[in-house]
């Protein structure tokens, strides 16, 4: 069974989101994402100081099998991208709450971030997939 | 719910992620699928790939019949157990699939044809044999396990008992009988093994008796970047009855000669020769970072007027390959159209690798 952090923000479209203690979002996917992925073998990531909206695309992550686009929980600005994915974009499979992080965005727009899908309901996205 | 190979709980209790395959449910991956890779091109793996049609075509004329239906010549096949690979065209010299035959005896020819174009493959088989008196049978009592890899044929041998010897003096490309095993030198991986085509209810013990003998588990994943490593074609991705075989690096497999032997898009291809093929397969090499994918817009000097028809990133070089359909004037450099943006490849010819070793330059 897959990995669902009850400390953390979710999308239904499979984006983790943990709110840091400067207000600053680290975003990457989820440990069933990546398990559905397989294999990650390419990540494309934003550039820092893009301004992103809420539910854009910002990366593109790359298994063997299949390209799929990671969205944007919230409204922002980039801050910092995960340079590490360039070399080794198996860091995604192997600690997808951890190294395997996406971006950090500032939100410009706190009512987005009730919109977030809690463990529970992240939970039930993830069964109803199977 | 697709249909199911006598396998299907064997995947589902090992952990497999079972995926839709033309309509029936298969086993995509197990675990890491580079892993399941390198097992093949290093050791040993196997695939269930009971989904796969086989077909006997027995009579008198059979060999008569299959000359006229299949694009390459049934004529090469003299010894019992020897196998051929061919397109099957449509009278438009589209291909209908690619299949394997092999020649059992006299009046008894084997066939094997892709999952997702069986009934298309039968009914069309079936119509054209009515005049040459040809019976096929389907052989869905059969499943058949490919076993792959510089190490499989060793490890597969403990299992198969008083067939070993014989199976182990099979020649590359044939096959036999042994006790109600059906064992061919064949594959889809660019590596040495056998496909075992076995009873149905013998299945899932001989599947874990290979997994005993050190053979590891394969998904669907792991044999496409092996055939694509390899340059086999994947039909309805690198041709289907639109295409000619003469533009989806085929053209190897069309027996031209003897010139007097008629098969069903002979007239078709050879107009088309006539004509000028304008089109012909290449493999690419991206030369910049990214994956390649089918359907990629292929710009060749400037226009984008080809097309990557299977592309991935390829774990033994660890760089992304591709087959791609390109104007005959292409040579060399191309860009690849990603997301937009225009990323640099190489034509290179493949295959890419071939037993373990790559076949191109870096």
């Amino acid at each position: 069974m897959s990995n669902i952090p009850a400390d953390l923000k979710y999308l239904s479209s499979h984006e983790w989101v943990r709110v840091e203690a400067d207000g600053s979002l680290t975003v990457g996917i989820s440990d069933h994402a990546q398990a559905a992925l397989g294999d990650l073998v390419f990540v494309e990531t934003p550039d820092v100081g893009r301004q992103l909206t809420a539910g854009e695309a910002f990366a593109v992550v790359e298994s063997v099998k299949a390209a799929s686009d990671v969205y944007s929980p919230v409204s922002g600005e980039v801050l910092a991208v995960n340079e590490a994915l360039g070399a080794t974009p198996e860091l995604i499979n192997q600690a997808p709450y951890s190294d395997g992080w996406l971006m950090k965005i500032r939100p410009s727009n706190q009512s987005e971030l009730a919109k977030l899908l809690d463990v529970t309901a992240y939970q039930a996205v993830v069964d109803a997939a199977h | 719910m697709g249909l199911r190979t006598p396998l299907y709980d064997t995947h589902v209790a090992a952990g497999a992620r079972m995926v839709d395959f033309g309509g029936w449910d298969m086993p995509v991956n197990y675990g890491s699928q580079i892993d399941e890779h390198h097992a093949v091109r290093r050791d040993a793996g196997m695939f269930d790939v009971s989904h796969m049609c086989v077909l006997d075509l027995t009579g008198i004329r059979v060999r008569e019949f299959l000359r006229f239906l299949l694009a390459n010549d049934v004529a090469k096949l003299k010894t019992a157990g020897k196998a051929l690979y061919s397109c099957m065209l449509n009278e438009q010299g589209g291909v209908i699939d690619d299949l394997i035959v092999y020649f059992m005896n006299d009046t008894w020819f084997r066939m094997v044809v892709n999952a997702g174009t069986r009934d298309k493959d039968i009914a069309w088989i079936k119509k054209q044999a009515a005049a040459f008196s040809v019976e096929v049978k389907v052989r869905d009592d059969l499943a058949m396990i490919a076993v792959q890899g510089p190490n499989a044929r060793g490890k597969a041998v403990s299992v198969l008992g008083e067939a070993t010897q014989a199976a182990l003096q099979l020649k590359i490309f044939s096959g036999g009988e042994f006790g109600g095993y059906f064992i061919a030198r064949t594959g889809y991986t660019g590596e040495d093994g056998f496909e075992v085509m076995l009873p149905k209810d013998d299945a899932a013990l001989t599947w874990r008796a290979f997994h005993t003998a050190g053979i590891a588990q394969c998904g669907l994943g792991a044999r496409d970047t092996l055939r694509l490593e390899a340059g086999m074609n994947l039909y309805g991705n690198d041709m289907d009855e639109a295409q000619s075989p003469l533009e989806s690096g085929l053209t190897w497999t069309i027996a031209f000669e003897p010139s007097d032997r008629n098969f069903i898009g002979r007239s078709a291809l050879e107009a088309q020769q006539t004509a000028g093929v304008p089109r012909k397969m290449v493999g690419l090499l991206l030369e910049d970072r990214g994956v390649l994918r089918s359907h990629q817009p292929v710009i060749v000097d400037g226009h984008p007027n080809g097309e990557i028809t299977s592309g991935t990133f390829s774990p033994t070089l660890e760089r992304s390959i591709a087959l791609a359909r390109v104007p005959v004037a292409a040579q060399t450099q191309v860009k690849v159209d990603i997301r937009g943006k225009h990323l640099s490849a190489r034509i290179v010819p493949y295959p890419f690798v071939r037993n373990g070793k790559a076949c191109i330059e870096l």
